[in-house]
């Protein structure tokens, strides 16, 4: 079997999602609450996790999978080891944004939104950071870069690579 | 509700129950454009082109989704509701391909007739288009989502209607799309392959994929006819082009489903067109069979028979008819068995799946059929399913029960060996061991007059025999109860307070009950049941079996059984018997003659030396297949009439080419005694011919005069010698046919039986105790093997599996396995094991699954690479002679 299949899940330790859903059992409502939850032990929403989900909350798994996919806040794939958020927020945006997003889409191979084969780097666009006077923002893991050009931008992400190696 | 009146555009209209505007106003025949609306759905209201003026209201309101109230000016075609409409069909169309030149759904589809009427060519907003690659590799279903408008329907109808939710919508804004579960094939998502979603897609973005580049709609022919599949009978309509079926597809306001197909309707014709269509007689010289004529054929099948009467006595020769065929044809099949041969050796498949319903409804109440309507479903306040995979064998009343469930708030009780998805639905799943039902639904009957929850009345006024009941059911405690059955004993009771206390419970049950050496048994104590509790002969009640095949109800009133003419009428009644001795004009066999199983025993022991069989495979259908093997090959003389040279056919002397239905007329009778017509849509392949022709051929060469113009000149005979059948002739027939009881020309014929009182006056409580099933696991075979159907195949194949896409969801044959058991012999999804019992051995992929529990073994018997019927138990029950197809013990082992 390849990498980035659903083996890795195989081995997803399923007992802290069924104590998510037990702590929610009998209330209305209680699926989006026990997404985030998920989300915020496993860092993603791991395929067999939301099949628990599914089973035992009695909901299809193409809702749950159509709420995942609605709200920008689930993340389906597990992050690379480094997160880049790049801000699209008005003042970012008005310098350039869209630049800097297309320069790491092109740098890291990888599509607004995914993480890189490697799993080093996960991509996603994200709204105002609060430091609109440096705009355009980009942030890696928790450090801010700011004033960023496409090419700086690119230096930036490769710094992060290099401390990996 | 109190009549309401309300004007549109002017004029008034009164309407006594609650409606939509768009409701009221199709009533006036005024016309409103909708996009998101499909009546079987709830109201949505999200596309807002059925937006109307209401007079007071702050705001045009969507006609759909708003009801019709008192007084209410309604004005739905101003200047403002114009401008609006356009407005939004220009937003829709500014993102959509315009691929109308060769989109298959144009002539056909909503948006460009809005497009048309509101005059839009181009759109006045330039946004960006979405562009995504066509989803081509799902069986049956081609996906083209940049047609997609996103009305919801599809995903609303997989959800409302088929209860399957397969897809949903994914993501959101401009990348908002219609979607499985991350973007999988919808092979591995829930998908039941229906269609539904198909039917319902307003635009080209769901197409059949069979369909694609096979003409469009104005190229097309529409025949209006009746699925040949199973018992439900739905209404469907051929769509030929140039002599093929090119598509199926269901009128939205006929029949018993409504627009609303499964997959083996929409999508299984195939067959029809298949290369390996018989298309002339074939004669077996040295053992190969040669190409004949029919004049040939029919000569030589004429001589032999004659012979054999002649020397042996015509109780040598006996008759298989067929549950596929047309009421027509069986009615000619057993009357030439009866009148030309004379013997009444004539059975069919029914007996291997309801006869033990026939046997036990008929002694119970005087009529052995489901007692309501499908629609009556609607009215149950509780629905007990026992026995009975309806969301697999039934498809269509699987939706109407689980629409009550759902959105009417019936209660479902659910008693299966398997977890299966009715169980998912239940409010009470109840999980007894293979064989045990009469134990269990005397357990039932324990609790209610335990707790005094009999209907007395009812029984006082209608019934007869209820101390003899009460007394053996009082030794069914639930405790003894859950020891025999594994039920516990609150589930039963819990279930038994349901069912009794509803007001409105209706009984829905199938093979699981039937399929046992205590099929009889079983069948009697859901008629005791229901009378406890005076659960019939109103609507939303009965005892309801569910039909197989397509015409099995239909084959049984025609008098393909061995001891009854058309209607039930016995052949041990003499003025029954005179009656059509006139009719026929001959002198009629006194004696009873052989049901299936009895004839493959007479033909192993050479008592039977000649059979004739139209339509039926007991190569695969019948159980201990090696034994039917060593009957037919012993037979003197064996003709097969089929559509397909068939295990069964391979062994006969004469085989003749029969045409399927959708080349001939007649008639079916569906599970709720529904006769309803088929027509025929394309010509016979090659020198096929109708059954009912070759039989008229075969007795005129015999020296008995059959002679007809017709299949509605044979109904017209029907209907004169059947008294049940007697106001049903082909001029009353129309679209929706007729149910019997339907006795004379002005009868409306009858939804509900035993209204009134019950066909045999009063209902008879039977005195059922529990027997084991013939053979139970031991040390040996420490399983239990029980077998049944899937979704998308049919019976013995010999039609589901000529359609590529229907054998592409589930090709191989496998046994399910549960999880426990699969994991003390170290089996997995998809190794090879071997299956034995006391009768036989195959080797089938394993597949486990939460289906199956621990213990019980399922395997679908529709596959001859590994034929589940080499294993069953042959054992019969007593009265019905039914073979035991659900319970045999069973042993396993690892095959790689
Ligand atoms: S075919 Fe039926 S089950 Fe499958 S997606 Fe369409 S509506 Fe749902
Ligand atoms: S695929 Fe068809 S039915 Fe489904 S949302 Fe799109 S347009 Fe509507
Ligand atoms: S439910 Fe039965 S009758 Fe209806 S389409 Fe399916 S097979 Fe045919
Ligand atoms: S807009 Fe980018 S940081 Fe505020
Ligand atoms: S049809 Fe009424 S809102 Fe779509």
């Amino acid at each position: 079997m390849t990498k980035n299949c659903d083996c890795q899940s195989e081995n997803i330790d399923l007992k802290p999602a069924l104590d998510i859903i037990e702590s929610y059992r009998g209330k209305d409502g209680s699926l989006m609450p026990i997404l985030q939850d998920v989300q915020s032990i496993y860092g993603y929403l791991p395929e067999t996790v939301l099949g628990t989900v599914s089973k035992e909350t009695n909901t299809p798994m193409s809702r749950i999978y159509g709420i995942a996919t609605f709200y920008s806040q689930f993340r389906l794939d597990p992050v690379g080891e480094n997160l880049i958020r790049v801000c699209h927020g008005t003042a970012c945006h008005v310098s350039g944004a869209e630049n800097i997003t297309l320069a790491l889409e092109t740098e890291l191979g990888v599509v607004d939104g995914d993480t890189t084969e490697d799993k080093q780097f996960t991509l996603e666009s994200v709204a105002c950071l609060g430091c609109c006077s440096l705009a355009p923002v980009i942030m890696v893991n928790e450090d801010t870069h700011g004033n960023l050009t496409p090419d700086k931008s690119k230096k930036v992400v490769k710094k992060y690579e290099q401390r990996e190696h | 509700m109190t009549e309401i009146t309300l004007s549109i555009n002017g004029e008034e209209v009164s309407l006594d129950k609650e409606m939509t505007i768009l409701e009221a106003a199709s009533k006036l025949g005024v016309e409103i454009p909708t996009l998101c609306h499909d009546p079987r759905l709830k109201p949505y209201g999200a596309c807002r082109v059925c937006l109307v003026e209401v007079e007071g209201a702050r705001a045009p309101l969507p006609a759909c989704a708003t009801n019709a109230a008192d007084g209410m000016v309604v004005k739905t075609d101003t200047e403002e509701i114009h401008r609006l409409r356009k407005t939004v069909v220009e937003l829709i169309i500014s993102d959509h391909p315009l691929d109308c030149v060769t989109c298959e759904k144009c002539g056909n589809c909503a948006l460009q007739d809005l497009a048309y009427k509101y005059d839009i060519t181009e759109s006045e907003f330039k946004g960006e288009k979405h562009s995504l690659e066509p989803q081509e590799d799902d069986p049956f279903i081609h996906r083209d989502l940049d047609k997609c408008i996103l009305c919801g329907r599809c995903v609303r109808i997989c959800d409302e209607v088929e209860h399957a939710f397969a897809i949903d919508f994914n993501y959101r804004g401009f990348k908002t799309q219609i979607g499985t579960t991350y973007g999988k094939s919808l092979k591995d998502t829930t998908c039941e392959f229906c269609g539904q979603c198909i039917s319902t897609c307003p635009v080209g973005a769901l197409i059949e994929k069979p369909r694609l580049d096979k003409g469009r709609l104005w190229e097309l022919e529409n025949t209006l006819t009746t699925c040949p599949y199973c018992g439900v009978g739905c209404t469907l309509e051929l769509q030929t082009n140039n002599g093929e079926i090119v598509n199926v597809s269901a009128p939205l306001d006929i029949g018993v489903n409504g627009g609303n197909l499964c997959v083996k309707g929409r999508f299984g014709y195939d067959f029809v067109s298949s290369t390996e269509r018989l298309k002339t007689p074939l004669i077996k010289k040295n053992g190969e069979f040669q190409e004949a004529s029919w004049d040939e054929a029919i000569k030589l099948i004429a001589g032999r028979l004659s012979d054999i009467k002649k020397k042996h006595g015509p109780d040598s020769i006996a008759g298989l008819a067929s549950a596929k065929c047309t009421n027509e044809e069986n009615y000619i099949f057993q009357k030439f068995i009866r009148a030309a041969i004379g013997t009444n050796n004539v059975d069919h498949c029914a007996r291997l799946c309801h006869s033990s319903t026939v046997a036990g409804l008929a002694t119970a109440f005087g009529s052995g059929a489901m007692t309501n309507s499908i629609s009556d479903f609607a009215d149950s306040k509780a629905i007990l399913i026992i026995g009975s995979n309806t969301s697999e064998a039934h498809p269509i009343i699987h939706i109407e029960i689980l629409k009550a469930v759902r959105f009417k708030d019936a209660k479902l009780i659910v008693i299966d060996p398997r977890e299966i998805k009715m169980s998912k639905f239940a409010d009470i799943s109840l999980h007894q061991r293979p064989g045990s039902d009469v134990a269990v639904l005397n357990g039932l009957m324990n609790v209610i007059i335990d707790e005094g929850l009999e209907d007395k009345n009812f029984i006082e006024e209608r019934t007869e025999h209820f101390e003899a009941l009460k007394k053996n059911v009082a030794n069914y405690t639930p405790e003894k109860v859950e020891e025999i059955s594994g039920i516990p004993a609150d589930g039963l009771r819990s279930a038994a307070r349901m069912y009794a206390t509803s007001g409105a419970s209706s009984i829905v049950y199938s093979m699981g009950i039937t399929q046992h050496t205590t099929g009889t048994d079983n069948v009697l104590s859901t008629a005791n049941l229901a009378m406890l509790t005076g659960n019939i002969g109103r609507p939303g009640t009965g005892v309801n079996p569910l039909r197989g095949q397509n015409n099995v109800q239909g084959a049984c009133d025609m008098g393909s059984l061995p001891n009854v003419y058309s209607g039930y009428q016995k052949t041990d009644d003499e003025s029954s018997r005179n009656k059509l001795e006139e009719a026929w004009n001959t002198d009629l066999p006194t004696n009873k003659g052989l049901t299936v199983v009895e004839v493959m025993n007479g033909g192993a022991s050479g008592d039977v030396k000649g059979v004739y069989i139209m339509g039926e495979n007991p190569m695969l259908s019948d159980p201990d297949v090696s034994h039917v093997e060593k009957a037919l090959e012993k037979l003197e003389f064996l003709v097969v009439q089929d559509i397909f040279l068939t295990e069964t056919a391979a062994f006969a002397d004469v085989v003749l080419p029969s045409v399927s239905f959708a080349e001939r007329d007649g008639t079916f009778t569906n599970t709720e005694r529904r006769v309803q017509r088929i027509r025929k849509a394309v010509e016979p392949v090659g020198n096929a011919k109708e059954d009912w022709k070759t039989l008229c051929a075969v007795s005129m060469a015999m020296g008995y005069e059959m002679l007809y113009e017709s299949a509605d000149e044979i109904l017209e005979e029907i209907a004169s010698v059947t008294p049940s059948y007697g106001g049903i002739t082909p001029d009353r027939l129309g679209q929706d046919g007729l149910q019997w009881p339907c006795p004379t020309s002005d009868h409306p014929g009858t939804p509900i039986l035993h209204q009134e009182k019950f066909t045999r006056g009063l209902g008879k409580f039977h005195v059922v105790t529990y027997r084991p099933p013939a053979e139970e696991p031991d040390a040996e075979y420490p399983l239990i093997l029980t077998t049944g159907r899937l979704l998308n195949q049919f019976h013995t194949g010999t039609m589901t599996r000529k359609t590529e896409g229907l054998d592409e969801i589930y090709p191989v044959a496998h046994v399910e396995i549960s999880r426990f058991d699969a994991k003390k012999m170290d089996i997995k999804t998809g190794n090879f094991v071997n299956l034995e019992t006391r009768r036989g051995k195959i080797k089938a992929k394993a597949l486990v699954t939460d289906k199956s529990r621990k213990g019980v073994v399922f395997m679908p018997f529709h596959f001859k690479e590994a034929a589940a019927n080499i294993l069953t138990n042959p054992a019969l029950d007593p009265i019905a002679k039914i073979p035991e197809f659900k319970v045999c013990a069973l042993k396993i082992s690892k095959a790689d």
